[in-house]
């Protein structure tokens, strides 16, 4: 038996346990879920599969007209638009702090800003609801110590949104900076030290030379973010329950509800493609940006 | 001058920003110590007065929490221990073994990082009800056993081992099983480390594929519970709190104690990704 064969077999052996996990378990329900999203598959399905029948493009179509849908999509696109960078920024500014050669103990601060990263979500959006408690939260308190008035943070439909924006951004700062100080980390120090030589300002420095080397880096840690935000449910479906009228419901809640609640698997399926399409939508258009940069 | 000046506005900046991003969790702490309705009251009040542990032994006496405690671990160690399995072995074929359809299925894996878990999940659900394991912790681990993020990350390491080295244990004798027992093993454990905490934390922060699939509550994990308890307790703040501290606590502490290789974990997957 030469090494090639031998190396066949016991490639595929090592490697089938996974496979047939994520074959299974992922591939297979990835194809489901594209077919579940043409049949009207509902809670009568589930006792009686014959009642099933194939009914086309139909259950995007009713989706297009919900306009809980439209709400969901839209709240979506905001939590991502506006919690995009502001998550970006202080994740970006929170890199350079702990990254200044100044700076005393970068591994404490670092591990600090990273902290509620690791923590559980569904823990802390009960501990953010009690912070935004418009009478008693600690919010509103510091809100009143700076003589603003206080904010029905999550009963106003204007600032329900925002404040899972806000929580958000706490929450996931820390992830995006430390990759941002890995890439700085990996910058040449010379390349500083000659523009200091030619008297660059510090400002000239961070604008001409970190921002575009940065730019990599930048647009990967604004790829995941963004793929993240777009799954947007914990937070919402613990403070909020999607409201109050609809102004925080996510399109991940409205595929649990009405997958997992009212047992619409078909037109929840429909929601899921949908998330599907803008999420690989997102990727294609981060990969095109990276490589017309690259070219 | 100018640079000890610049200096004290860095590290006040630091601190500030540090202590702000802390006050939520302290806060969280804190009032999980306070008697019944101390949390959320007029004046404000930071610490508890007097400090008192009756939530705690509230949730473990009368609201099952380590039930739930006790669901969690065992998840997140079963899905750790058999990802590490699997995700290595299958990490280390794609990286050092030649086989037939390596290389589509390599762009496969790719693709399928793509792809959010949302929409697996329905007919997954479907699936796993045939199979007799909907409201089973087994609903949560099988599913979990193997990930392609998993394969990807100990892939790109397992590249780095030396092909001499592998051919010469194979000249000596050496079966392919042992080889990767006693040699690639050994020599993926930092990999192999960073993968097992990630599994583990992500696990037991899990949150919507936990809450499909465990319907009953014998078998929630704590996120599950947490979050079930907050939509019936509303009121109960300080009872809220120690809950969070006892879902968060135990993650916190593992992550100090590794925070090296979890992130490193982060910065492999990004620098080169």
């Amino acid at each position: 038996m030469s090494a090639g064969t031998r190396n066949t077999r016991f490639g595929w052996v090592f490697a089938a346990p996974a496979l047939l996990v994520i074959g299974i378990f992922f591939l297979l329900p990835i194809a489901a879920g594209l077919v579940l999203s043409l049949v009207n598959f509902d809670i009568y399905s589930i006792g009686d599969p014959s009642t099933i029948r194939f009914i086309g493009p139909r259950h995007y179509a009713a989706l297009f007209r919900d306009p809980a849908f439209g709400q969901a999509l839209r709240n979506t696109l905001l939590f991502v638009v506006v919690g995009l960078p502001l998550t970006l920024l202080p994740a970006l500014g929170a890199a350079l702090l702990v990254n200044a050669r100044l700076t005393r103990f970068p591994s404490l601060f670092r591990t600090v800003f990273f902290a509620p990263v690791v923590t559980t979500l569904v823990a802390v959006a009960v501990v953010w609801r009690a912070l935004y408690h418009p009478r008693f939260g600690l919010i509103n308190h510091a809100l009143a110590f700076v003589h603003l008035r206080p904010i029905d943070w999550l009963g106003d439909p204007r600032w329900a949104l925002p404040a899972i924006i806000l929580l958000a951004s706490w929450k996931n700062f820390g992830y995006d900076m430390v990759i941002l100080v890995a890439a700085l980390k990996n910058m040449n120090p010379e390349v500083f030290e000659a523009a200091r030589i030619d008297g660059a300002s510090s400002f000239r420095q961070f604008f001409h030379i970190t921002l575009p080397l940065l730019r990599p880096a930048l647009l990967f840690v604004a790829f995941i973010t963004a793929v993240g935000y777009f799954q947007l449910f914990a937070e919402p479906y613990v403070m909020t329950l999607g409201g109050p009228l609809n102004s925080t419901l996510s399109v991940a809640l409205m595929m649990y509800r009405e997958g997992f609640r009212w047992w619409n698997l078909g037109y929840a399926a429909a929601i899921a493609v949908v998330l599907f399409a803008i999420i690989l939508a997102v990727s294609l258009a981060g990969y095109a940006l990276q490589r017309r940069r690259e070219l | 001058m100018k640079r000890r000046a610049g200096s004290f506005t860095l590290h006040a900046a630091l601190v500030l920003w540090g202590a702000a991003t802390l006050v939520p969790l302290l806060w969280m702490v804190s009032a999980s110590l306070m008697p019944s309705g101390q949390s959320l009251g007029l004046p404000p009040r930071f610490l508890p007065h007097p400090a008192t542990i009756v939530h705690y032994r509230e949730l473990f006496t009368r609201l099952n929490i380590g039930r739930y405690l006790a669901n969690s671990a065992i998840l997140a160690t079963s899905v750790t221990l058999a990802s590490v399995l699997f995700n290595s072995m299958a990490g280390y074929a794609f990286a050092k073994l030649r086989f037939r359809g390596r290389r589509r299925l390599l762009a496969l894996l790719v693709a399928l990082m793509l792809v959010p878990a949302q929409i697996a999940m329905l007919p997954l659900f479907l699936l796993l009800k045939v199979l007799g394991l909907v409201n089973t912790l087994g609903g949560v681990i099988v599913p979990a056993m193997a990930s392609v993020f998993g394969i990807l990350l100990v892939r790109q390491y397992a590249q780095s081992l030396s092909d001499d080295l592998l051919d010469a244990a194979r000249i000596e004798g050496a079966g392919e099983f042992r080889i990767y027992w006693s040699i690639v093993l050994p020599l993926c454990r930092p990999v192999l480390v960073t993968l097992a905490v990630f599994t583990f934390l992500a696990t037991w922060n899990d949150f919507l594929w936990p809450l499909i699939v465990l319907t009953g509550d014998a078998h929630y994990t704590l996120p599950v519970a947490l979050a079930n308890l907050a939509g019936e307790h509303v009121q109960d703040t300080e009872l809220m709190m120690a809950g969070s501290v006892l879902t968060i606590l135990p993650v916190l502490v593992l992550f100090l104690a590794v925070q090296r290789y979890y992130l490193d974990g982060i910065t492999l997957g990004s620098v080169k990704g």
